[in-house]
């Protein structure tokens, strides 16, 4: 089979002696509340930042982390084929020309979740742990072998959760199967704080007056989010653009280069715009 | 056995599967039909939070199935539409709790009780898919002009094409403003991609997000003009041919009226 | 040059963007979910290679690759031997290809490769390597072909088959 390998993506190198990386699962219970956008978006930011990062979607059959990434065509192999040995993992990641830093483990499209052995997905983290700064995990939605799959080898653990009352009960529910031993941080996605103000959306105090999380940061609803999908285009990557740079801000409290708390966007009225207050 | 058993899935999560039952039910309720609801997203339910029963549960449809209880006990009356029920799914269970042949009885009961049975099917398409389709004799499919929700909603299709399961399709959460900026998939972009039959237009409505909160099925509200569009979803339903100029000029729909004829 | 006038004539919509990589990223779904499909073009394909040359059929291989810009089917068929020229090919030869910017396609083995062009469902077209160009059929092949100079006995022959991108004018 010619599967020529294209020049430029040199695998990175396993390090003689280094720090062991951090092993992230980004999960959420409920579908659609951002987590492969927050997954993208958290790893190009990490990695854009200096740090070794390589991304794992662990929702095998209805895999998107590619295509959100723009690397849907870069794709060879997946994780099956690394736990089936087929290939080697360094076969299997994907390089993102962009962010050199960056490497893209896909799930297998045409599989199933109870197809990935869970051990040999913790051990799979675990090897990855040994070579990347941050291991970060795509979840898919439930709460089935897909999400016990993907918080194997996982000690850390990001709960995105929209502020929407299916959303807060979905996240209440994987909190709670996340357990004691994991740290487990919030990020509250596509807040619309006009709606918040009128009293037509939960705010992040009441998403979290129930969730109980510390709080990593909070991401207004944009549109840009829709346009940077369409093209494939992280939104981190974007110098220009707020969700951007709550993302980038994001990282960098993973990181723990930022140490203030996360800002709520809020609806800037002009007092706000002139004063450049801030709550 | 008369009744017509309709899943809605998508293979994503998030673009509107239970929103859509609540409300289609709701709206079938309204024009005279017998509806129940089923809620096939067992560990994760939502179906009763988005119609405002949660509090009234007392049995679920993993004890109907275990024999705990006659599954007229499970059912809960909507209480501003007589001819509207629900079953609840469980919450501490998870989707492994009942098997295909089981949700399939189930269905095939309620069959008898009414004119519709919708299900409401879980993100994915594994086992909780499988469950929810089991008992279904057509399928709505609900997808987000976005390119991962399309990416599933393809692989779904593909899924109810093996089953044999007819099937059509609502977009959800339309943003005309951005199909004009060119920011945002058309609703002809979508059923291009996925060759599939349309039955609605929804466009992204911001009072959907109150009104989940509270409880209350939007079509409730007859000043919405959700309320106007899933009569037409209805009507579609039917039989009737409607065409889709819900919210936007011909434009936008100019090939549809050959694709509604 | 695509890109170039692309840039030019303003940089297509982001919906525009969205289409095209959906329809490619479907049909890469679609045939990693149709082994069957997979497993008759083969055998088709290694059928029409087997009236020009002899091919060790075990060890044909073929998959489909998601490039950047459209799907190729990459084709791996060692070749063991030409047949009898005195036999005439079953199938016409096929159009010379008109010019295409793409970038050259990685190729690994060393030896003789055709690149012949095809929509999917189309019969891949392969060429002898002797034929000069002909006069093209009524319908033009989108095809290319690039052609090493050394023919060992035995090499494995690779044929790309670039199914056809539409192009701007379908979005």
């Amino acid at each position: 089979m010619i599967n020529d390998v294209i020049a430029d993506e040199s695998p990175v190198a396993a390090p003689v002696a280094r720090k062991r990386g951090r092993a992230i699962v980004v999960t959420s219970g409920k579908g659609g509340v951002g987590k492969t956008t927050t997954t993208a978006n958290l790893g190009a930011a990490l990695a854009a930042g200096g740090a070794a990062v390589v991304l794992v979607d662990a929702d095998v059959g209805l895999r998107n982390l590619d295509i959100v990434l723009g690397l849907e065509a870069r794709v060879r192999h997946h994780v099956l084929d690394v736990l089936e040995q087929k290939v080697t993992l360094d076969e299997a990641l994907v390089a993102d020309k962009r962010v050199p830093k960056l490497r893209l483990l896909a799930a297998a499209q045409t599989r199933e979740k109870d197809d990935v052995d869970t051990e040999g997905f913790r051990g799979l983290i675990s090897s990855l742990r040994d070579r990347f700064d941050y291991v970060l995990i795509d979840c898919p939605a439930g709460i089935e072998k897909g999400f016990t799959n993907a918080i194997a080898g996982a000690d850390e653990a990001i709960v995105v959760c929209t502020p929407e009352v299916s959303a807060v009960r979905d996240a209440d529910r994987v909190v709670g199967l996340l357990g004691e031993n994991r740290s487990i941080k919030l990020i509250v996605n596509r807040l619309r704080p006009a709606l918040v103000k009128r009293g037509k959306m939960l705010s992040v105090d009441d998403v979290n007056g129930i969730l109980h999380l510390p709080l990593l940061g909070v991401i207004a609803d944009a549109p840009d989010v829709i346009v940077s999908t369409n093209k494939g285009e992280p939104v981190a990557l974007d110098p220009t653009s707020p969700v951007g740079e709550t993302y980038r801000a994001i990282a960098q409290r993973i990181t723990g280069a930022l140490t203030t708390a996360p800002e709520i966007p809020r609806e800037r009225s002009f007092l706000d715009k002139l004063f450049g207050s801030r709550r | 056995m008369n009744a017509r058993r309709i899943v809605l899935t998508s293979g994503k999560g998030g673009v509107g599967k239970t929103t859509t039952t609540a409300n289609l039910g709701a709206a079938l309720a309204k024009r005279g039909s017998r509806v129940v609801l089923v809620d096939a997203d067992i560990g994760l339910r939502n179906l009763d939070l988005v119609l405002g029963v949660e509090k009234r549960i007392v049995f679920d449809i993993v004890e109907v199935v275990e024999g705990r209880c006659q599954l007229r006990q499970a059912l809960i009356k909507d209480k501003r539409l007589d001819n509207l029920s629900i079953l609840p799914a469980a919450q501490t269970r998870d989707k492994t709790a009942v098997s295909e042949l089981q949700m399939s009885k189930v269905v095939a009961e309620l069959g008898e009780l009414c004119d519709f049975v919708l299900i409401d099917c879980p993100a994915g398409i594994e086992h909780g898919f499988r469950n929810a389709i089991a008992g279904a004799s057509e399928a709505i499919v609900v997808t987000t002009p976005e390119v991962s929700a399309i990416r599933d909603a393809d692989r779904v299709i593909g899924k109810l094409h093996e089953r044999g399961l007819p099937l059509r399709l609502i977009v959800n959460r339309l943003r005309p403003e951005m199909v004009r900026s060119g920011d945002m998939l058309s609703v002809d972009d979508v059923t291009d991609i996925l060759s599939a039959e349309l039955l609605g237009v929804v466009p992204d409505d911001e009072e959907v997000i109150d009104t989940t909160n509270r409880g209350e099925p939007i079509v409730l509200q007859p000043e919405s003009r959700l309320a106007a569009i899933y009569d037409k979803i209805c009507r579609r339903l039917d039989g009737e041919l409607v065409p889709f100029t819900e919210f936007s000029p011909p434009g936008f729909f100019g090939r549809l009226f050959r694709k509604a004829g | 040059m695509l890109e170039f006038l692309q840039r030019f004539f303003g940089r297509p919509s982001s919906s525009a963007t969205a289409k095209e990589r959906l329809r490619l990223v479907l049909l890469s779904d679609h045939l990693s979910l149709a082994p069957d499909v997979v497993d008759a073009l083969k055998y088709d394909l290694i059928e029409v290679i087997s009236r020009y040359c002899d091919v060790d059929v075990a060890h044909c291989d073929v998959t489909f690759e998601h490039q950047d810009k459209q799907i190729a089917m990459l084709a791996n068929i060692p070749i063991l031997g030409m047949r009898d020229r005195a036999k005439p090919p079953a199938a016409p030869p096929p159009a010379p290809p008109p010019p295409l910017a793409a970038e050259p396609l990685p190729l690994g083995a060393a030896g003789a490769t055709a690149l012949a062009g095809a929509a999917p469902a189309t019969e891949p077209v392969a060429e002898t390597p002797a034929e000069p160009a002909s006069p093209p059929p009524a319908k033009p092949a989108r095809k290319r072909r690039r052609r090493r100079p050394n023919a060992a006995p035995a090499t494995n022959g690779t044929t790309h088959a670039v199914p056809g991108t539409p192009g701007l004018s379908s979005i």
